[in-house]
């Protein structure tokens, strides 16, 4: 399932729901991305997407995960709108078999979602405003998963 | 004549988000986007910026119709 949300949300509750029922899963993993003060720099983070195309490119990048690591199951949650550091950005969850797939499938869709995934972000502090585009640590996080097999 | 959107730094830039546009094609109206403001078309023309018709990623030009959503899209990052 992928959801965007101008809303905070709790990690706990949507593993919680997420991990329900699962008579046949054996490995669940998760990642939960936080907004950052970065020291007092960033007062608010604005997470704008393009309604509609934002959900279909996830799915699409969701897609891939599943066939790729054979998952039973994944949920995606995302913020957009404004957010205060400290608050949950990305909740992503992955279930599977086994382990290894489930973490693999989990660390493939959070480099997916940094760097091709149709958000744009801007960090407002002290200094002003400022859009934040992928670093080059995230091309190279990406490549990863480009160049295996 | 296309709906034409600007996410990210694009709109603010250029100060709108979205508005209707006389244009034909893709590189139509992006022609005319940066005869009206230069600071955007600078901008359209830069690394990374992709352009969705409506609502596909397209690469080169394409024509438009006036039911067409056209939206440009600089780099992204979510997460």
């Amino acid at each position: 399932m992928i959801t965007l949300t101008d809303q905070p949300f709790a990690p706990g509750d949507l593993l919680t729901a997420f991990s329900q029922g699962r008579s046949e899963t054996g490995a669940i993993a998760t990642f939960t991305g936080l907004a950052r003060a970065e020291a007092g720099e960033t007062q608010v983070l604005e997470l704008q997407a393009y309604p509609g195309f934002t959900e279909r490119e996830i799915g699409k990048i969701a897609d891939q995960a599943r066939d790729r690591f054979a998952l039973q199951d994944l949920a995606i949650l995302h913020r957009v709108g404004r957010i205060a550091p400290g608050e949950a950005i990305v909740f992503v969850a992955t279930a599977a078999s086994h382990r290894r797939a489930a973490f693999e499938a989990c660390d493939f869709l959070m480099d997916y979602l940094k760097s091709r995934a149709p958000f744009w972000k801007k960090e407002t502090g002290p200094g002003g405003d400022r859009w934040i585009e992928p670093r080059p640590q995230d091309h190279a996080d990406i490549a990863r998963w480009e160049t295996t097999t | 004549m296309a709906r034409v959107l600007l996410f990210g730094r694009l709109s603010d830039i250029a100060g709108w988000h979205e508005r209707d546009l006389e244009g034909d094609s893709l590189f139509a109206l992006r022609a005319r986007l940066a005869e009206e403001d230069e600071a955007l078309g600078q901008a359209l023309g830069g690394p990374g910026v992709q352009i969705a018709l409506d609502q596909e990623i397209v690469r080169g030009d394409a024509a438009v119709t006036a039911r067409s959503e056209v939206a440009f899209l600089p780099p992204m990052s979510g997460g």
